[in-house]
């Protein structure tokens, strides 16, 4: 363990740890917009910077290791200038259009510039201005409102694997892209517009939908495949209209293009909406009420099973529902027809 | 799986067989990603140059359905350089050593022949896998829907054992689940052999520990299989089947058998959330509930049983799945149900009061991450690992059970002289119930294609995005051609999710006589223009 002091605070923490990490771990906040700890150190934004005794200059707090008898201040009023003229200087060639922008609320940059009380700019001059127009069905880019924090990058580098998207051009015209600047053609994950700080990566599913008003979050998990994932599902008015996941999960917050994106067969204009029966062999599908439905079904069994035994039932449950649904439904055919007949598309 | 997913970012080395993981379980593929940047070495042996061979220190590039005999050359070099665990054979296992001498006539010139996987790389892929200080084996339904499925699980559970590679931490055997509950409908009990939590039907026992819990007899002889079913279905036997968010109709091989099937029962009852192919056959078509509209739980690949919760409300007259099953309870079982609407907590305690396995979880303790099983009294921490002190079978100790080379149930020749193998993509899930209907996922993924080798395509004159029919002897569809890199000559490759060009058409329902499973992985077709 490595002792050292942070703001007063005497700590032992373990080797390898950064000074951001060993702040945070005893509840002492320093902002960022680069830093993702799931991702390795990046030191881009330049916001973590801290003061460290017989340091001449600030350093950045997420790339700097802890070192023994440190003693490290995150407070004082040039670190104050400091990272409110960091974050002046974005918002200089920043749309600042929070009130129609998709990130409202969720939206590191703005949170800072609360913070920092940044209703004027003493920086004027030239804008950035992308006038991109995606294709994909997925992932929308307002690259005016990227603060170039990498994140995305990275994300999709270091963690999926793919590489997508970098970093091209130089200086002030530097904007990340996929080769060649074309629309993105990847997995579409939407890692990148998870981590992504501010507006500008977001879902188009998410465009015009509520982002902070009366909306309900509801952790449950993901039904496309066997890894489990969490999910958040964001809901207003019986419509989920995004789905988001915490990267405290045991996915770490990280989702597939399924998860992620897949979720608006929920609310199909094609969604069975009431109980249909066959009154004959050949006939049409009619809509009836539940007791009717059951009561059907009841007779139809209760002849089977007095006509050629509980064995001439079957049932097939299903590898999407519940735990307690394959129960009770293993159980109704066991216990109530009275036949083992009872399997699921484990095979399928 | 007998690891959890977090486990595998510490292998050293893992072999992926039969699982194109990086498309069908997307998120463990991230944990594997991640061993390799950390320096482990990823062997993956599959027929397709599927995403995760990017990452692979070695690809075995095995003709679909030759995985047994790759393993046992893989185990024939282990066993040939003294790279076996002796100590981890003697103290855990038994039937070595009538084992060991089936594996004398896998040499990895006979592999060669039979896999077309080069003698040296297996070898090699041999030397990294027994040498790690710590290996993983990912499998799925790549190895397991083959006629020999059941010996290839065994291969791949002879060559842990062989090298100590599982009953410890990071490293073992897992098979990964295709379905987001298909762990929790098997320790359901929603199996014709087992109750809830494996407990056999035909063991008394059990039995009446059931008997005793719900309060009425209940029958002894195992009952069919899904695949069995079909056959019961045509020859009169079955009468009646309920089928409760499934669509064999598209995802059984050989379907047109299976419509037949179903069109020969009395009655037939579909619960879902749409109209799929199987419920436009149904007599009862009920109304169900998607995940986002109930409550419960599902337990993952990893074991992990984790909280269901409602977010919404089911769309008009639907109703969850939990209601409609209590209310037939009710009905046919003349019986109290779980509550009005029931109550998913209140089964569970039951399920938890009945399988030892699960009787630490309550939705108290599930909340958060939920926890994985064995989870045997309230304060245990649940199981990361399995068969830490012993395996599951009668003295504790694993059984190696020699595997014979077995071809597959249809190989080309010259009427069909195509090796037709299936699969998901990364934008559909199964039969497309779901992510058909997800308008993003259809336009990056909207229509089916066949894959096929440059080879083939320049001696059939196919050129890229062209329409071809496949046909084999059970069906023919027609859909573009994919030309590329992504099969080996001689080889072709259908995904399954498409109605409208069902690769299960093609496929063949010639069964594994274990476990029932049929060979959704290998069949023999033909291409022709248009």
């Amino acid at each position: 363990m490595i002792q050292l002091t942070i703001d007063g605070k005497d700590l032992a923490v373990p080797e390898k740890k950064t000074v951001l990490e060993a702040a945070r771990g005893a509840g002492i906040d320093i902002p960022t917009l680069c830093h993702d700890p799931r991702l390795a150190p990046y030191g881009g934004c330049r916001l973590c910077l801290v003061e460290i005794d017989g340091m001449a200059k600030p350093v950045t707090s997420c790339t700097t290791p802890v070192r023994e008898g440190m003693v490290v201040r995150t407070v004082s009023e040039r670190l104050y200038r400091l990272r409110r003229t960091i974050v002046e200087l974005l918002l200089s060639d920043h749309p600042n259009d929070c009130m129609t922008c998709i990130g409202n609320g969720d939206c590191t940059l703005q949170e800072l510039a609360y913070f920092y009380g940044l209703r004027d700019n003493r920086f004027h001059g030239a804008r950035r201005e992308h006038h991109r127009v995606d294709a994909n069905p997925f992932i929308t880019r307002e690259q005016n409102k990227c603060v170039l924090c990498g994140l995305c990058v990275r994300v999709c580098e270091e963690v999926q694997g793919v590489s997508a998207i970098g970093f091209a051009d130089r200086g002030f015209e530097t904007k990340i892209v996929p080769p060649f600047g074309e629309d993105l053609n990847c997995e579409f994950c939407g890692q990148c517009v998870a981590v992504c700080p501010t507006g500008a990566l977001s879902a188009r599913l998410w465009a015009g939908k509520p982002r902070t008003g009366g909306i309900r979050s509801t952790r449950t998990v993901c039904t496309f495949c066997g890894c489990g994932c969490n999910l958040t599902l964001k809901t207003k008015a019986n419509e989920v209209f995004r789905v988001d996941s915490e990267p405290t999960t045991h996915n770490r917050g990280w989702l597939c293009v399924k998860g992620r994106f897949g979720y608006d067969f929920i609310n199909s204009p094609e969604r069975l909406r009431t109980p249909l029966i066959r009154r004959s062999k050949g006939g049409p599908l009619e809509a009836v009420d539940w007791p009717e439905a059951l009561q059907h079904i009841v007779s139809a069994v209760t002849r089977i099973k007095a006509e050629h035994g509980p064995d001439a039932f079957a049932g097939l449950s299903s590898a999407r529902c519940t735990n307690e649904e394959n129960y009770l439904f293993q159980k109704l055919l066991r216990a109530a027809i009275g036949t083992n007949n009872v399997d699921h598309c484990a095979r399928y | 799986m007998t690891n959890s997913v977090a486990e595998i970012a510490d292998n050293k080395a893992l072999l992926v067989i039969g699982s194109n993981t990086t498309e069908n379980h997307p998120i463990i593929a991230l944990r594997m990603k991640e061993a390799v940047a950390r320096g482990a070495k990823l062997i993956v042996a599959d027929p397709r140059r599927i995403p995760l061979t990017g990452f692979a220190t070695l690809w075995l590039r095995q003709r679909p359905g030759t995985d047994a005999v790759l393993l046992n050359a893989m185990m024939h070099v282990i066993l040939d350089e003294g790279l076996a665990d002796r100590d981890f054979i003697a103290r855990r296992t038994d039937g070595f050593e009538d084992f060991a001498p089936s594996l004398a006539s896998f040499t990895p010139e006979f592999a060669e022949e039979i896999t077309s996987v080069p003698a040296t790389l297996i070898r090699e892929a041999a030397r990294v896998y027994a040498t790690a200080e710590n290996a993983g084996i990912y499998y799925a339904m790549g190895i397991t829907q083959h006629v020999m499925g059941t010996y290839n699980v065994q291969a791949v559970a002879n060559l842990a054992l062989l090298t100590g590679n599982v009953g410890r931490a990071v490293a073992g055997v897992n098979p990964l689940r295709g379905q987001n509950n298909v762990q929790g409908a098997c320790d359901m009990g929603c199996l014709p052999n087992v109750l809830p939590g494996y407990q056999r039907v035909d063991d008394a026992r059990a039995r009446r520990r059931f008997e005793k819990a719900w309060g009425r007899p209940l029958p002894k002889k195992p009952g069919l299989t899904a695949t069995e079913m079909t056959a019961a279905m045509l020859d009169g036997r079955l009468r009646g089947l309920y089928i409760f968010g499934e669509n064999p109709a598209l995802s059984d091989p050989n379907s047109n058998h299976s419509r037949k099937a179903f069109a020969n029962l009395d009655f037939l009852v579909v619960q879902d959330i749409f109209m799929t192919e199987t419920a436009q056959l149904a007599d009862v078509v009920l109304p169900g509930a998607s995940f986002a509209e109930k409550e419960g739980t599902f337990t993952s690949s990893e074991r992990r049983v984790q909280r269901v919760r409602q977010a919404i409300d089911p769309p008009g007259r639907a109703r969850s799945d939990l209601w409609i099953i209590d209310q037939l309870w009710r009905r046919l079982a003349e019986a109290e149900g779980y509550g009005d609407p029931p109550q998913a907590e209140r089964i569970f305690a039951e399920v938890a009061s009945l399988w030892p396995d699960l009787a630490g979880m309550s939705y108290r303790r599930l909340e958060g991450d939920g926890l994985l099983w064995p989870c045997p009294t309230e304060d245990h921490p649940g199981t990361d690992f399995l068969f830490k002190e012993e395996f599951n079978r009668p003295g504790g100790r694993a059984l190696f059970s020699a595997v014979p080379f077995v071809p597959s149930g249809e190989l080309p020749d010259r009427d069909y002289p195509l090796l037709l193998t299936t699969g998901r993509e990364l934008f559909h899930y199964h039969t497309g119930t779901m992510t058909r209907r997800s308008a993003g996922l259809n336009a990056v993924a909207p229509e089916a294609f066949v894959e096929i080798s440059e080879l083939d395509a320049d001696i059939l004159g196919i050129s890229d995005g062209e329409v071809v029919a496949v046909s084999s002897r059970r069906g023919a569809i027609r859909l573009k051609a994919r030309v590329g890199a992504m099969v080996p000559r001689g080889v072709v490759f259908i995904p399954f999710h498409y109605r409208e060009a069902a690769a299960n058409l093609l496929t063949n329902d010639a069964m594994d006589p274990t476990c029932k499973i049929m060979e959704a992985k290998v069949c023999a077709v033909r291409i022709t223009k248009g």
